[in-house]
């Protein structure tokens, strides 16, 4: 039964159904793979007990017919997400050994539905982080490597860990979390599909927050449809986040193989770069020509304000971060340094407790929020965030449906390559997902090709606000056309 | 304003104006707080009403207490102030034990409630009248607690995001005596509302006052802030004590540094905090985890409809309706509990058009002289408005007489009971059998002729028989008949 892992979901939904095996089987054999990729370092925590007796419950409501829509299905959490009784630090120091009492919205509707806890998943610090290099339990290995190559690459960031666990089949899904890619970017770099939805689609609350106006929960996948499964448990109204949207949640999983036939996708001009490899724009012609064959209209549209939306980017996040990180402090929970008065205790614990890319954004945005900076830094990034919002309204208002970029600018690079003497360099890697954050809108990345090392690419799809439907149907056609792809075992 | 209604300070270069704004901290009432669903009772055992929102869980979330949200918007409404259908929860940033999320949720750039005015009645029936310049929804800090452990401070989380109401003055105050006044008519008018306790005594109000001086009529002063006060007397000392150190200051050729101060109330003096280099950059910006607060004008029309009748409405109602001085009517209209007995003694006068007025006296003169001399408060008076209403009866009807009614308030005072059946039981009705009095004012004339031969010649010694006949009577003969009877035996 090895094989096991290597269902997709909607797969593993049938072989429970039909009593093909068990969700004890399958939960056991994705431990046993768990076990054997700890080389990859993508779970910092393993709950096996937990996972079995989740397993054994959903067997039983199996055998009862009164299974949840995610029976039995093992899952992996990003260690962002609360988890009752079971550590939750987001990959920081600083949280130590800290054990919640409550469990996020976002994963009590997927045990709700019957989905089962396998462990937490590595992430950048704080979710600060686009190579999963911040993080305080060590890099995360990506299961692709380069043709001909040992050296270990980076999964992306920050759901590093969520991404490489789904694609080296450690878990048939994965929780992760938006802020200006973390979902996006590393599904593109270990060919997964992965959806940052509409911002208020789901709740935030038992999240560990990096920048709230920004984040957002989402699932990492083997395939369109899996993520289509998953996000429908995840989603969802929860008075608890009054950011979160009082709008039903449809049956997004309705929307695979839908015919595109008839709609308009836009390709924006500003997302050519000067130096983009030519595989990436080979790519991004080859997935609009696959929309087309499907029936779709392309057209060629304009986001006047991309430029500034990486500026805008490090700004915003960092400042809401800057704030959100000042309750780690010592006092109540998570690391305590010792001291002798306040202030030392405050300096002594958040200047061990955090790392160098969370110190340098908790820098940042206290400096662009202080007086006589705010106008010039925070106050002018949330006027161009206004603008780049209205780019995308206008093109919506033109009739166009959904937008096709590339998801990421290259490929996976390897651990250590980027961003050691220069921050903006890995900064860089966002450049085509932080719009959609910005902007709240919902973005798939999809699998759809190589590079020519062998590398998986993706391409990214933005939709309308609350229409994650459209970029379900669509991301299927891109899945069906470019084919799945799945990584050699080397670990 | 003018300044005829304010004092001046009087310094070795000439007289002295005082400019006083004031921020008001004022506890919202409600039971829950303001973006947590933790209980807001006071004096629970520490650390015993803390949500995971209160002491900033990772990954937790505000979410508003609609009804505090009710309650600002109603205060604003009692002091005629613009209510804002928009407003805005920014995050004030800074590191402090007593505030656990790093940042206190308050309103900065886009309060729930605009400008206002509050009246003040001074000593002499003077007014005046006080802006209001906002007021905001912020939470509380929780308690710091110092001197339980000797080398550690505690932290007790209770109070910790219980809403507060910072209501904003405009620097319209001019003296202790109006500042003093402003506080207490303020007060007033939330408790009115129910919208704050106002028991400065456990905290749930406090005064930030702004203080500084200047010659009549010229610019501004620099100004010093006095943190936390938490009694009106210590608000006038302080007051009293800043204004004479910058004068003193400025007068000796010094210049008044922008700080912020304590008030020490065992020396009676304030001192330096911290210098306006030392403030704290606060870091204000719009908290993403709120979306603005907004609520429809037929929200606020329902709120008003239901709003309870304010002092000032009270005070002209009183005096329109029962002729009362409006000294007096400020006097009940003061505390709503005042405003309140005055009300039910009111409700139950057989004829309140007729013995409104007196029963205000009553109210006013005996019970609140008898109240204050015994320290006690109105709401728990040994005699209650149902009691005093039947005293004011028993007079306006003529039953008894004014002077036996003081007897008879002493004895409900004392010993409780019906006051009409202790006038049965202990005959205390007042004689108006005319034949009665009658023989006891000849008794008196008989026994007394040369006085009675007098009286044509000194009508003013009349008085003298009154007093005779009333003593021998007890008290209980009708005066008027009484007076009447000796005019007309004595031929007067």
């Amino acid at each position: 039964m090895t094989d096991l892992t290597s269902l997709t979901l909607a797969e593993a939904r049938k072989g429970l159904a039909d009593k093909t095996f068990t969700s004890l089987e399958l939960t056991d054999a994705h431990l046993s793979a768990i076990e054997q990729a700890r080389l990859l370092n993508a779970f910092v925590l393993e709950t096996p007990d937990r996972a079995r007796a989740m397993a054994r419950e959903a067997d039983a409501k199996l055998a009862r017919g009164e299974a949840g829509p995610l029976a039995g299905i093992p899952l992996g959490i990003k260690d962002l997400f609360a988890t009752k009784g079971v550590r939750t630090t987001a990959c920081s120091k600083i949280l130590g050994n800290f054990v919640p009492t409550y469990e996020s919205t976002v994963t009590s509707q997927l045990w709700r539905d019957g989905a089962v806890m396998l462990g937490k998943l590595n992430n950048d610090e704080f979710a600060m982080g686009s190579a999963n290099e911040t993080s305080c339990f060590g890099p995360v290995g990506n299961p692709w490597r380069r043709e001909g190559s040992n050296t270990t690459l980076v999964p992306g960031g920050s759901s590093g860990g969520s991404a490489s666990a789904v694609a080296a089949l450690l878990c048939m899904g994965a929780t992760a979390t938006d802020t200006g890619g973390s979902i996006r970017q590393p599904a593109a770099f270990t060919a997964t599909v992965g959806i940052k939805p509409t911002y208020g689609r789901c709740s935030r609350w038992g999240i560990v927050a990096f920048a709230s106006s920004l984040d957002q929960a989402g699932p990492i996948a083997r395939s369109v449809r899996d993520a289509a499964m998953l996000l429908r448990s995840m989603a969802g109204h929860d008075p608890k986040d009054t950011t979160s949207a009082d709008i039903a949640v449809p049956d997004y999983e309705a929307a695979i193989g839908k015919s595109v036939k008839g709609m308009k996708i836009g390709i924006p001009k500003e997302y050519r770069l000067d130096g983009m490899p030519a595989e990436i724009e080979k790519l991004w012609s080859e997935g609009a020509a696959w929309l087309r064959s499907a029936g779709a209209e392309l057209v060629e549209v304009s986001l006047p304000h991309t430029k500034y939306a990486l500026p805008a980017y490090y700004i915003v996040a960092p400042a809401e971060a800057s704030s959100n990180l000042a309750r780690y402090d010592g006092v109540r929970y998570g690391l305590r340094e010792s001291a002798k008065n306040i202030i030392e205790l405050y300096e002594n614990t958040r200047a061990s407790g955090f790392g160098a890319e969370v110190r340098r954004r908790v820098m940042i945005g206290t400096y662009v929020l202080s007086a006589g900076y705010y106008d010039a830094y925070y106050l002018r990034a949330q006027k161009v965030r206004t603008l780049i919002k209205k780019d995308f309204e206008d093109c919506f208002a033109k009739g166009v449906d959904a937008i096709l970029t590339p998801a990421t600018p290259s490929a996976a690079f390897g651990i250590g390559e980027k961003g050691g003497a220069d921050p903006v360099e890995m900064y860089l890697n966002d450049i085509f997902t932080v719009t959609v954050n910005m902007a709240g809108l919902p973005g798939i990345a999809v699998p759809s090709g190589k590079d020519a090392q062998g590398l998986p690419l993706g391409l990214q799809l933005i939709g309308r606000p609350f229409e994650e439907e459209t970029l379900f149907s669509l991301g299927e056609v891109i899945e069906q056309a470019a084919g799945r792809f799945t990584p050699a075992r080397w670990w | 304003m003018s300044t005829a209604t304010h004092k001046l300070l009087k310094g070795a270069t000439g007289d002295w104006e005082v400019v006083i704004g004031m921020e008001i901290h004022a506890q919202v009432t409600s039971n829950s707080k303001l973006f947590s669903g933790a209980s807001t009772a006071f004096g629970g055992e520490p650390n015993t009403q803390v949500s995971l929102v209160d002491a900033a869980m990772p990954g937790m979330l505000p979410v508003i207490n609609e009804e505090c949200v009710r309650q600002a918007v109603r205060t604003g409404l009692g002091l005629n102030a613009t209510i804002n259908l928009r407003s805005v929860f920014d995050r004030k940033n800074y590191f402090y034990p007593d505030l656990p999320q790093g940042y206190q949720i308050s309103q900065y750039k886009s309060p729930i409630v605009g400008e206002g005015e509050v009246l003040l009645e001074l000593e002499g029936g003077r007014t005046a009248i006080v802006g209001i310049e906002r007021l905001h929804l912020e939470q509380d800090p929780a308690k710091m607690l110092h001197d339980k452990l000797p080398s550690q401070s505690l932290i007790d989380l209770n109070r910790c995001g219980v809403a507060l109401m910072e209501i904003v003055s405009k620097p319209d105050i001019r003296d202790a005596e109006q500042a003093k006044a402003y506080v207490t008519k303020l007060r007033s008018i939330l408790r009115y509302l129910g919208t704050c306790d106002g028991d400065m005594e456990k905290g749930s109000l406090r005064a930030d006052v702004n203080v500084s001086v200047r010659k009549p009529g010229g610019p501004l002063g620099t100004r010093c802030e006095i943190k936390n006060l938490n009694s009106i007397n210590f608000i006038g000392q302080a007051i009293e004590y800043e204004a004479r150190r910058q004068i003193e200051i400025i007068e000796d050729g010094g210049k008044i540094d922008q700080e912020t101060r304590l008030f020490d109330a065992n020396k009676g003096e304030t001192r330096s905090l911290r210098s306006k280099e030392e403030a704290h950059d606060y870091r204000y910006f719009p908290d993403p985890d709120l979306l603005p607060l907004e609520f429809s004008q037929s929200f606020v029309d329902e709120l008003k409809a239901k709003l309870p009748e304010l002092p000032d409405q009270k005070k002209a109602r009183f005096v329109a309706d029962f002729g009362l001085s409006a000294y007096d009517a400020s006097v009940l209209v003061a505390e709503r509990e005042s405003a309140m007995f005055y009300e039910s003694v009111l409700d139950r006068l057989a004829n309140r058009t007729r013995d409104g007025k007196m029963a205000a006296n009553w109210v006013i003169n005996e019970l609140f002289g008898r109240l204050n001399k015994e320290g006690r408060d109105i709401t728990d008076s040994p005699v209650n408005a149902e009691q005093l209403a039947a005293i004011i009866d028993l007079i306006g009807e003529g039953t008894i007489s004014g002077k036996i009614a003081k007897d008879l308030f002493e004895i409900v005072w004392q010993e409780g009971g019906d006051p009409r059946a202790l006038v049965e039981s202990r005959g205390m009705k007042q004689v108006t059998d005319l034949s009665a009095i009658e023989k006891v004012v000849d008794g008196i004339i008989a026994a007394n002729p040369d006085k009675a031969a007098q009286v044509k010649d000194k009508p003013q010694s009349l008085g003298w028989f009154v007093g005779q006949v009333m003593k021998s009577s007890g008290g209980k003969a009708n005066p008027q008949a009484v007076n009447e009877l000796l005019k007309s035996k004595l031929g007067i």
